[in-house]
């Protein structure tokens, strides 16, 4: 048999049937379900007089609209509320397990999937949300959906889909101190565009994704879909191995052993042939930071903001021009000069341990800087907030002046009351630095959680490895 | 689903590249659960000068004048002119249904991301790619002519200036009959039942931890 891309591994195994024109019928093995995008399928469903195929697939979770300070008085906004509401009784109506709001197991839909289990080698992964791309880490074939396509895979557990072409992107070398995953999966955004990865799947390989946790691993595909990318995977390795050894959802005793040795052979083959290969050295990548209202639009700590006089295209020349003008930065500011209102470290991209850790580890011992209007962490799960207070990384940051919050997507995009004020400045985690992204006029730098917690005892921009 | 067969349709400009999702209906309104009354909000940061909520009356916002929706000469479009990369970032389908209900028919544009791209063939709405110089031609026609229509034939998979020069376009054959039609993909879909099921012995039988 020729040499396969894991992506061509991964798309064979779930082809339930191919029409002549490449349309195929593919089976998904796992529906994670939010509240935002999945009542209007629960409405078709019903009107359609259908029910789900299979329950146990299916996993549901409220995180777009959940305050993160306290839970117990419920949701104040009447139309968050009975959206949430919606969730809970759709999923009680058909059987569905839910993490509801206050169910110790909540959190993003993207933070507890793996961190139960859920989310394992060979699967599909589907979630009415873009940033399913994150479970790719695990060799799965996970992308976002839209709600019609939640409805088909209640309905079906398949989707229609026709393959799309494979992209290699390796990163060589190793990681300078300070740099992280976010800075490499930025970097691979700054270099191919955020429509660079349109129409592909991309694998992540090289040196410096075999060396990261698989919590780095999760960032790097969260952020494919930056790059254009409809999904993101890494190879199976000792590292994907290890970290789903006895979690909840993944198999156990002599079943292990099986998947374990099936997993195994979740790899690219030696000359396996991709339809666009990129390769990124590590060890000339920097802390990276955003400085427009696209992911593209990312320099280095000690660089500078680009001048638009100096683009060719007309196009993206005014895009730039727009970017600078929302952004309300010059041409050749310093990145290190810019001064921030607000600080956000959350979301599906780095809410985790590890990155709480990394943060905590800037903070600790010092204050946010008295120019910071607010500070915010915020757990991406239930489980990762109680992890945090066990190591005292709540006691850390709250010491230094942060506010310690409740699990949830929250000022990644500002459905709950977590947002920026019109014309404030922030350091963020996340993944989306749009046009009022975390709040209407709200201005938003994208950076490692290092980078953030750096920027916001120092009030603006620093080297978060030298600070 | 609506078909959609031909359409001649005035056209709208949205000239910047890289339009998101969350531009064309911003978090606010997502709290919806139904699919209907996203018509007045699309846009809604770059059309009106003040914050939008959910059910508010829009007729008497103040608008930002300079945004071609609110210019009297673009009022009734059905098709918009679009640049690169046009409906990236977020799944929400939001985005579409909000396109939809404000009287958008079909989208030209040199790329499109793609899970926007998939949303609106599920939704009747037609995104059509054309060579970006083409497209900047097109911009330059619109902007030098009041009332600017385009006449677009998906049977013959072609879009029509008013001066009468025909650019082709593709599309796939699958999304095409289903738009023609108006078809219902999950109603497709469950007559293959027998096929899944058959799937679903043969993965059991290599990832029995799967079916739990």
């Amino acid at each position: 048999m020729n040499p396969q891309t894991l992506y061509e591994k991964l798309w064979h195994k779930h082809v339930v049937r191919e029409e002549p024109d490449g349309t195929s019928l593919l089976y998904i093995d796992r529906h994670l379900v939010n509240e935002v995008t999945s009542a209007q399928a629960f409405e078709g469903l019903r009107l359609g007089l259908r029910k789900p195929w299979r329950i146990t697939p299916i996993i549901a979770t409220a995180d777009h609209n959940v305050p993160t300070t306290a839970r117990a008085g419920g949701i104040a906004d009447p139309i968050s509320r009975l959206q949430v509401e919606t969730l809970d009784h759709n999923c009680a109506d058909f059987g569905i397990r839910e993490f509801g709001m206050n169910d110790p197991g909540q959190g993003i839909v993207h933070v507890i999937g793996p961190e139960m289990g859920a989310t394992l080698p060979n699967m599909t992964v589907v979630c009415g949300d873009s940033h399913t791309t994150t479970h790719g880490a695990f060799a799965a074939l996970a992308f976002g959906i839209g709600t019609s396509e939640v409805e088909h895979v209640l309905a079906t557990q398949c989707l229609l889909v026709k393959k799309l072409k494979s992209m290699r992107v390796t990163v060589s070398g190793a990681l300078p101190p300070g740099v992280t995953a976010k800075d490499i999966v930025l970097g691979v955004i700054g270099k191919i565009g955020t429509a660079g990865g349109t129409g592909y799947a991309i694998e992540f390989a090289g040196p410096a994704i075999r060396a990261l946790s698989m919590e780095g691993r999760m960032t790097i595909c969260n952020m494919a879909i930056e790059a254009g990318a409809r999904c993101g995977m890494i190879a199976v390795d000792d590292t994907t191995i290890d970290y789903l050894k006895g979690r909840p959802y993944s198999p156990a005793g002599a079943r292990w052993d099986a998947a374990v040795a099936f997993w195994r052979t979740l790899v690219s083959d030696a000359g396996a042939r991709f339809d666009c290969e990129v390769e990124l050295d590590a060890g000339s990548l920097r802390p990276m930071v955003t400085w427009g209202t696209s992911p593209e639009m990312v320099v280095t700590i000690d660089g500078h903001v680009p001048d638009p006089a100096h683009e060719a295209d007309p196009v993206k020349r005014d895009g730039m021009q727009r970017a600078l003008a929302y952004m309300e930065l010059a041409p050749h500011t310093a990145i290190q000069d810019i001064r921030l209102d607000k600080v956000f470290i959350g979301s599906c991209t780095n809410a985790r341990i590890e990155d709480l850790r990394a943060a905590a580890a800037v903070v600790r011992g010092r204050q946010v800087a008295a120019s910071i209007r607010q500070a915010l962490v915020v757990p991406g799960s239930g489980q990762v907030k109680r992890q945090a207070e066990a190591e005292g990384l709540d006691q850390v940051f709250i010491a230094a002046g942060f506010e310690w919050r409740e699990p949830g997507c929250s000022m990644c995009l500002g459905m709950n009351d977590d947002r920026l004020a019109p014309g404030e400045r922030c350091a963020s985690t996340s993944n989306r630095n749009f046009e009022g992204r975390q709040g209407p006029g709200g201005r938003t730098h994208l950076v490692s959680p290092a980078m953030a917690a750096a920027a916001a005892i120092a009030g603006h921009f620093v080297d978060a490895a030298k600070f | 689903m609506r078909a959609f067969d031909t359409l001649d349709g005035l056209v709208v400009p949205m000239d910047r590249a890289n339009v998101d999702t969350d531009a064309m209906i911003p978090k606010q309104f997502l709290k919806s659960i139904r699919k209907s009354g996203f018509g007045p909000y699309l846009f809604d940061e770059w059309r009106y000068l003040d914050r939008g909520e959910p059910g508010q009356d829009c007729s008497k916002r103040p608008l930002n004048t300079g945004f071609s929706l609110n210019q009297p000469r673009y009022r009734g479009a059905q098709v918009m002119l679009a640049r690169e990369n046009f409906g990236c970032g977020s799944s929400r389908e939001h985005a579409p249904w909000a396109l939809d209900d404000y009287g958008i028919r079909a989208l030209i544009a040199p790329s499109f991301a793609e899970i926007f791209y998939g949303n609106c063939f599920k939704n009747g709405l037609l995104p059509i790619v054309l060579d970006a110089a083409v497209v900047d031609a097109l911009f330059r026609d619109l902007e030098a002519t009041p009332g600017y229509h385009l006449r677009i034939d998906l049977p013959a998979q072609t879009v029509t200036t008013p001066a009468g020069a025909v650019h082709g376009f593709t599309l796939d054959p699958f999304r095409k009959y289903c738009l023609l039609n108006g078809l219902d993909d999950i109603g497709l879909t469950m007559q293959h039942m027998d096929d899944i099921r058959a799937y679903e012995a043969q993965r059991r039988a290599v990832e029995p931890w799967l079916f739990d």
